[in-house]
């Protein structure tokens, strides 16, 4: 098969060799940077962290009567 | 959903979360696709087999200018209408870009190598204006690692962005403006594109199946972006309350 690619089968190949290295770099890459961001702020919610507007719908939702929430 | 609604972050990463694994699925069966279209379309009667290169070398370059595009539009949108995810957008894209511009260049250097004779370089307008674009995204890349304060690394990162959109045009016609080795331009061109068919087609479906790439990179790469940086703004709560 590679005979088939003629004299230059070298260069096609290592093309799609390089195309195949890019995107599963950038794959692998935005799924573990994900990975990592989604366990460090899990730990840091963990520890009572919470962002403004989290605490503020936490703050809303206990002033609110339990009668009148959705 | 509409599209201002998607200006909130926690309203992005919902919709991100359920159209990424769409994007993907879709990546994937266009990549099938067009890598089959690649396998039977025919060899070209001056380059040989090494026409192959083309499929993979065409789309990575037009996405380099895509991703850049997409940044210039994000550029606008930080010192214009300060849209909250405009530099999350454009911080997500530099990476995709810069290795699509990568991608570019090494792919054009190993088809040049056979097909220009002993060379895998040449200073021409189109490959110099190109690694500017790849130093551009370099640059930016770094930028937004120097500046610590978002806000800031947004504005200063904008200007430049926009400053860089300069090259573009350069990149497009500077194989019309200058006498370079690079071929002129085969498919957008006035006049209609002078491929014939048979390699017109394999060549459609792979941009499509490296558009859809980018397209889905970029959206989980802007959804660690907005992870990121909730993780930042936690780490300064907790820091101004050890104080």
């Amino acid at each position: 098969m590679i005979a088939a690619l003629g004299p230059y089968a070298h260069f096609i190949l290592l093309s799609y060799a390089a195309a195949a290295l890019a995107a599963c770099g950038l794959t692998l890459w935005v799924i573990l940077d994900h990975r990592q961001l989604r366990n460090t702020l899990a730990a840091l919610e963990a520890r009572g962290l919470t962002r403004r507007s989290a605490r503020a719908a936490a703050r809303l939702a206990s002033e609110t009567p339990l009668e009148t929430r959705a | 959903m509409s599209f201002a609604d998607l200006a909130n972050p926690s309203r992005f990463l919902a919709f991100a979360g359920r159209l990424i694994p769409w994007l993907a699925g879709l990546t994937l069966v266009l990549f099938v696709a067009g890598l089959a279209l690649v396998a039977g379309s025919p060899a070209d009667y001056l380059q040989g087999e090494t026409v192959r290169i083309m499929y993979i070398h065409v789309p990575a370059a037009w996405l380099s200018m895509l991703t850049y595009a997409i940044m210039a539009v994000s550029a606008l949108g930080t010192l214009v209408w300060r849209h909250p995810l405009a530099d999350v957008a454009a911080r997500a894209a530099a990476p995709i870009g810069a290795t699509f511009t990568a991608l570019a260049l090494v792919t054009g250097s190993l088809w040049g190598r056979p097909m220009w004779g002993s060379t895998y370089w040449e200073w021409d307008a189109r490959l110099t204006s190109v690694l500017v674009l790849f130093i551009m995204y370099l640059g930016l890349i770094a930028l937004w690692r120097t500046i610590e304060d978002p806000t800031r690394g947004a504005r200063a990162a904008a200007i430049l962005i926009l400053v860089g959109t300069v090259n573009l045009p350069i990149i497009k016609f500077s194989v019309d403006w200058w006498n370079t080795l690079h071929q002129p331009a085969s498919v957008f061109r006035v006049g209609g594109p002078t491929i014939d068919a048979t390699m017109l087609l394999p060549l459609a479906a792979m941009a499509l199946a490296f558009t859809a790439l980018l397209f889905t990179l970029h959206m989980a790469a802007m959804r660690n972006e907005i992870l990121r940086r909730r993780i930042r703004a936690l780490g300064l709560t907790a820091a101004g309350a050890v104080r």
